[in-house]
């Protein structure tokens, strides 16, 4: 959103809530002051007004018991309501309401009108019945915009409301939430009726939609950044070509799963997102805009967008040296999740592996038995020439053979017992009875080591990084992530733990989008 | 024992029946041997190795000959795995097992070899070999470290378990694993990573390891001398990583239908040190293909395109790059008289072409070939049905040196051409004359090439006994000599050969009817006949049996079918000196219950037919089974199926025994003449 037109909309808001100490007698200068937003103010009672007039009984009756609001527009109206807010009036509030009833009479008689003309009148039904309505709609819109002003004028409090009703409600059909919370769709009707209905007005009719815009917006941002506030912190640090933003942890494991594309807010409901939208500019007010989520259009002016993990030390921190920043709001908290919560989705199936993103269970639970192709070093693969790739790629790792298959092997070869202990885990289904003894196991303990010995708390990022058995060494071994599986340059994983959180990451945001 | 001992210095041609040699224990106070050390009896020992029997007697003589025969021993091919444990007490020194000839080979005997042999075991043989497992190759590969080869070919219950297990072998460097059809890429992957010193493997009809198990073998055993893939399931993937061997000599892709042109048109690595290729039986490559993997590798000496495409002027081209080529095999293949004229022109020399059975060899084609080729040595035309004197006089006047032919059905070549090549080829070795026009002439120009050690004769009709005697004086190398069905011999020609031919190992007198006792009972001077096939000859009766089985202690096959006048007799003298028989068919004869039982003395017998014997009754074969433990192979009627009880056959499957039954009727046997117009009707109406 333009700073300036925020800037210029508040202090209409100081003009408007001075309003009412400028002196009565001086309508003419007040209504300079107050600029564009006196259109909006009077726009809907000059249009009742020509309306009346052209059925001249009827409004004369009113202009006689209210001399001021028949002398000229209600605007003088408003303004007598506003400057009488002080001291409260009880004679002021008869008259204003008996002039109600009569707007309500009138209008009464109105419909009967119509009701009668009705059944005549059946060459153009369209034309009319258009024109009949928005009759009706102006006249219950002053009626109900005075009513408020007349409710209004007894609370000092209510007096921005009522200022900030008036332009809108200028406008509007008449259910009254609608109006006070400013619906924009409403708004955009308002305009093309009152185009239908009076063509004069037309060039007007463009300031008004943009200044009651200009309010709604104020309003709702205004509410929304109490909710906000800790979402927001670190929006003022730009470096670089990317913006950064960082959540906070409870924010990001809120249970949300709409998130909003600029701040990084989470809701339940993508129509409270679409909500929000509104105060993020002008372009998400449009009625394409909050009807559906068709982003892609305004995602392309939008600065680019990064995230950062609040949890310190960690390298997707903005505060690490090596800082990398999250793609979006998901990789956010799918890392986040990953790698600094419990893992508490334990798959069915196997009953060892261990997520804390349900998404990752779901997958892995649909390959769960299926990545039958197995290494020494305890990686899994779905594909068999995946795992002869890193077997190429390896010294001393060895395929392993099922346990099924290699049961009298494995009972009866030295290591016998630890399969036995390993069986009775539960944890995988695999015996390690291929391990090479002598040379290459001493090897294969030996690449474990010195992988154990980077100095990298990442590498602890995949939720499969560890067996929850022991096999005698091998449980150092750091496994990666199941997704990587089907990448084709798994087996370079474990040579740069960079690499393997940045593929977690980056799949994770393919899943999700 | 000084008697003993000049019966070994005598080239040990003189054994003695084991019972005798009993009695002959001297208990003289000082031997010559004791001031002989231990190495001057091995390096004696080491010249008797050739004849098994006798190194028996040597062990036999006296105490100190047999702990040195058994400190001397390293290789060891038992009968049966049951007495191992003791066996393996007496020789403490092998390191070499082969386990071919014992069926049934369990997990307990393998770690038994473990534990007696240890780290000394470097070979072991267990393709002829049920019953064993995984966790006895495993104890195998873990306490014999030193273990080099290994065949477990025809294991096809091992899964990948015993791959692992052998993965352990280290130091393995020979390899067998054909038709073990259930290892896959992940046994072989264990495999390869362990057992990284591999120089040879063989993956024949491996058919559960594809392109990623070969892969990891050419990536991981740098050390790959040979590689046999033969009938595999592979594709072009494998093959890059596989001429990156830096050593690779031989490889063979026979049946590997998944190669095709394209793979090899993606090869870019040559394979230097390359010397044998065999692509035969790959219908998908084409010569394109061919020229594509020739120019990878350009080392090779030996080609295999058997039953390939067909030989044009493309083929020819693509073999231009290969300079050092010396042998070339295109059996089964359709050649032109142009793909012929260019292989002629194209390779630089060679010394070895087959042609077998390829169809459209031409005399024009073939002696372009052999007029410019000089130096070649062996010549394979089988079945080329068009050769005729052209060609053989273009061969002999230009390849003096040939010393293989093999020309079986060439019925276009005259008497004459026979008589060239006995002429002008001189240094013959072996010559496969089978079903040609042959005559006594020829026969004589042939007893020129005294080297001869193979010579078949098979289905010549116009041969007897006079051109077996031209043999008989000057070819006193004969090894092998086939007369099946040379209805012209009789005695005076077998006895010729027998005088002449003292070395012969192979002789097959089948269907020769006239042959009578006369020269077979003669048999007994070739004692190092092995196999006799005297099918067919109903005038051979026990006695002559009994009398030719007295000198081949060494027979280890023998065919008596439709040899009606066979009985009991002549099985109980074969059973006693016969020792080493393997193999022996006596469908027709008239052998009864009595003379099978008398064969159980034979501890190797391992393959037996009897079929058409009206004179065994159930109990009597079921005796025999029984007591012929070493039983691999039995055809039998079906009718004895049911009349046998069945845990007696369930006991006999569990030794290892297999059980073949046939029903085939009763068959009169046809004049030989007779056989032949037949056959030639049968093969006109084929062509």
């Amino acid at each position: 959103m333009d700073p300036e037109d925020s800037l210029c909309s508040s202090e209409v808001w100081t003009k408007s809530s001075s309003f009412p100490n400028i002196d009565a007698q001086q309508p003419e200068q007040k209504w300079v002051d107050t600029s564009i937003l006196d259109y909006a103010m009077d726009q809907p009672f000059q249009e009742y007004e020509e309306q009346t007039e052209s059925k001249a009984s009827l409004t004369r009756s009113s202009n006689q018991q209210i001399g001021i609001l028949n002398k000229d527009s209600d605007q003088m109206n408003a303004a007598i309501l506003g400057s009488k807010v002080q001291d409260w009036d009880p004679r002021a509030m008869l008259s204003n309401l008996s002039f109600l009833e009569q707007k309500v009479h009138q209008l009464q008689e109105l419909v009967h009108l119509i009701i009668g003309r009705r059944s005549q009148v059946l060459g153009r039904p369209d034309e009319l019945v258009v024109q009949q309505q928005q009759l009706i709609t102006a006249d219950l819109t002053s009626i109900i915009v005075q009513l408020i002003s007349t409710a209004g004028s007894l609370l000092p409090s209510v007096k921005h409301n009522f200022s900030a009703a008036v332009p809108l409600v200028g406008q509007l059909e008449p259910p009254l939430d609608r109006v006070l919370f400013a619906s924009e769709s409403g708004t955009n009707n308002g305009v093309v009726q009152s185009q239908h209905g009076d063509g004069t007005k037309l060039p007007e009719v463009p300031t008004q939609v943009d200044e009651s815009s200009k309010y709604g917006k104020e309003r709702i941002e205004e509410h929304e950044s109490k909710d906000e506030e800790d979402a927001d912190e670190s929006e003022n640090l730009p470096p670089g070509s990317y913006e950064i933003l960082q959540l906070e942890k409870e924010e990001i494991l809120a249970p949300h799963t709409h998130f909003c594309a600029i701040c990084g807010k989470g809701f339940k409901r993508d129509a409270n997102l679409r909500m929000h939208m509104r105060g993020h500019g002008d372009e998400y007010k449009t009625a394409a805009a909050l009807a559906k989520p068709n982003k892609e259009a305004s995602y392309e002016t939008m600065l680019i967008k990064r995230y950062s993990c609040p949890f310190t030390g960690c390298k997707r921190n903005k505060d690490h040296k090596k800082f990398q920043p999250l793609k979006t709001i998901l990789c956010v908290k799918n890392h986040y999740k990953r790698t600094h919560c419990d893992k508490s989705f334990t798959c069915s199936k196997c009953n060892s592996k261990k997520f804390s993103v349900i998404a990752d269970l779901k997958t892995h639970e649909k390959h769960c038995g299926k990545d039958k192709w197995l290494c020494s070093c305890g990686t899994t693969f779905s594909r068999k020439d995946k795992l002869f790739g890193h077997i190429a790629l390896f010294q001393g790792h060895t395929p392993a053979i099922p346990l099924e298959e290699s049961k009298g092997t494995a009972m009866s070869c030295d290591r016998g017992e630890r399969y036995e202990t390993a069986n009775k885990l539960g944890s995988i289904n695999f015996s390690f009875g291929s391990i090479a003894s002598g040379g290459s196991s001493v090897e294969t303990i030996a690449a474990a080591d010195a992988k154990g010995g980077v100095d990298d708390p990442l590498t602890y990022f995949s939720p499969l990084n560890f067996d929850p058995c022991n096999f005698g060494g091998y449980h150092e071994f750091p496994r990666p992530p199941f997704e990587n599986a089907e990448n084709a340059f798994s087996f370079l994983i474990p040579t740069s733990s960079n690499y393997n959180q940045k593929s977690g990451a980056e799949s994770s945001c393919n899943n999700l989008e | 024992m000084r008697f003993f001992f000049k019966s070994s210095t005598q080239n040990s041609r003189e054994e003695f029946p084991s019972s005798s040699m009993k009695r002959q224990r001297f208990t003289e106070p000082t031997s010559p041997f004791d001031l002989v050390s231990d190495e001057i009896i091995f390096t004696i020992l080491d010249l008797l190795s050739s004849n098994p029997i006798d190194l028996k007697s040597f062990s036999l003589a006296c105490k100190s000959f047999y702990s040195v025969e058994a400190k001397h021993r390293k290789l060891l091919k038992p009968l049966r795995s049951e007495h191992l444990p003791t066996v393996l007490k007496r020789y403490t020194q092998l390191a070499h097992l082969d386990f071919s000839l014992s069926p049934r080979v369990t997990d307990a005997s393998l770690n038994i070899i473990s534990k007696a042999c240890n780290s000394k075991l470097r070979s072991i043989d267990l393709s002829r070999s049920k019953f064993f497992s995984a966790t006895g190759l495993l104890s195998l590969a873990t306490n014999c470290t030193n273990l080099v080869e290994i065949d477990l070919s025809n294991a096809t219950e091992l899964r990948d378990a015993a791959a692992v297990a052998l993965a352990k072998a280290k130091n393995l460097e020979k390899l067998w694993l054909g038709r073990c059809k259930l290892i896959t890429d992940m046994g072989i992957g264990c495999i390869a990573v362990g057992c990284t010193k591999l120089r040879f493997i063989s993956l024949k009809w491996c058919m559960s390891i594809g392109d990623l198990g070969v892969g990891l073998i050419a990536v991981k055993c740098e050390q790959i001398r040979s590689l046999d893939l033969s009938y595999m399931q592979i594709t072009e993937k494998c093959l890059p990583s596989i001429l990156k061997l830096k050593h690779l000599e031989d490889l063979v892709l026979e049946g590997c239908f998944g190669i095709d042109d394209d793979c090899l048109a993606v090869i870019r690595y040559g394979c230097k040190s390359l010397r044998k290729l065999d692509v035969s039986s790959c219908p998908n490559i084409s010569p394109s293909g061919l020229s594509s993997l020739t120019r990878a590798t350009s080392s090779i000496q030996q080609l295999t395109l058997a039953h390939g495409s067909p030989v044009t002027l493309a083929l020819a081209k693509s073999l231009k790059s290969l300079t050092m080529l010396q042998s070339v095999k295109l059996d089964g293949c359709v050649t032109t008289y142009d793909g012929l004229e260019a292989i002629g022109s194209c390779c630089v020399s060679l010394s070895e072409l087959s042609l077998s059975k390829c169809v459209g060899v031409t005399d024009e084609g073939l002696s372009s070939i052999v007029k410019k080729h000089k130096d070649l040595k062996k010549l394979d035309i089988t079945c080329c049905r068009m050769i005729t004197d052209v060609s053989v006089s273009h061969l002999t006047n230009s390849c003096g040196g040939l010393t293989s032919l093999k020309m079986e059905s060439c019925s276009l070549v005259s008497r004459q051409g026979f008589i060239l090549i006995g002429r002008r080829c001189h240094l013959l070795e072996e010559l496969d004359l089978t079903d040609n026009e042959i005559d006594n002439e020829g026969l004589r120009s042939l007893s020129r090439c005294s080297k001869l050690s193979i010579l078949k004769l098979g289905i010549c009709l116009n041969l007897n006994d006079e051109g077996l005697a031209h043999i008989g004086t000057s070819c006193s190398k004969l090894m092998e000599l086939d007369l099946y069905r040379c209805v012209g011999v009789t005695d005076s020609g077998l006895l010729a050969i027998i005088h002449g031919c003292p070395d012969l190992e192979t002789i097959n007198i089948a269907y020769c009817r006239d042959i009578t006792d006369v020269s077979f009972s003669s048999l007994h001077k070739c004692s190092r006949l092995k196999t006799i096939e005297a099918r067919g000859c109903p005038l051979i009766t026990s006695s002559g049996l009994a009398a030719a089985v007295v000198g081949c202690k060494l027979l280890r096959r023998l065919d008596l079918k439709k040899c009606c006048n066979v009985d009991d007799a002549g099985m109980i003298s074969l059973a006693h000196f016969s020792q080493n028989l393997r193999q022996i068919n006596l469908s027709y004869s008239s052998v009864t219950d009595v003379g099978l039982l008398s064969l159980a003395s034979l501890s190797c017998l391992q393959h037996l037919t009897v079929l058409h014997t009206n004179r065994l009754t159930p109990s009597g074969v079921a005796a025999a089974l029984l007591a012929n433990s070493s039983l691999t192979k039995v055809k039998l009627h079906a009718l004895f199926q049911a009349l046998l009880p069945e845990r007696l056959l369930k006991r006999l499957e569990v030794r290892g025994c297999t059980f073949e039954w046939r029903e085939k009727i009763f068959q009169a046997e046809l004049d030989p003449k007779c056989w032949k117009l037949q056959l030639e009707d049968v093969m006109q109406i084929v062509l």
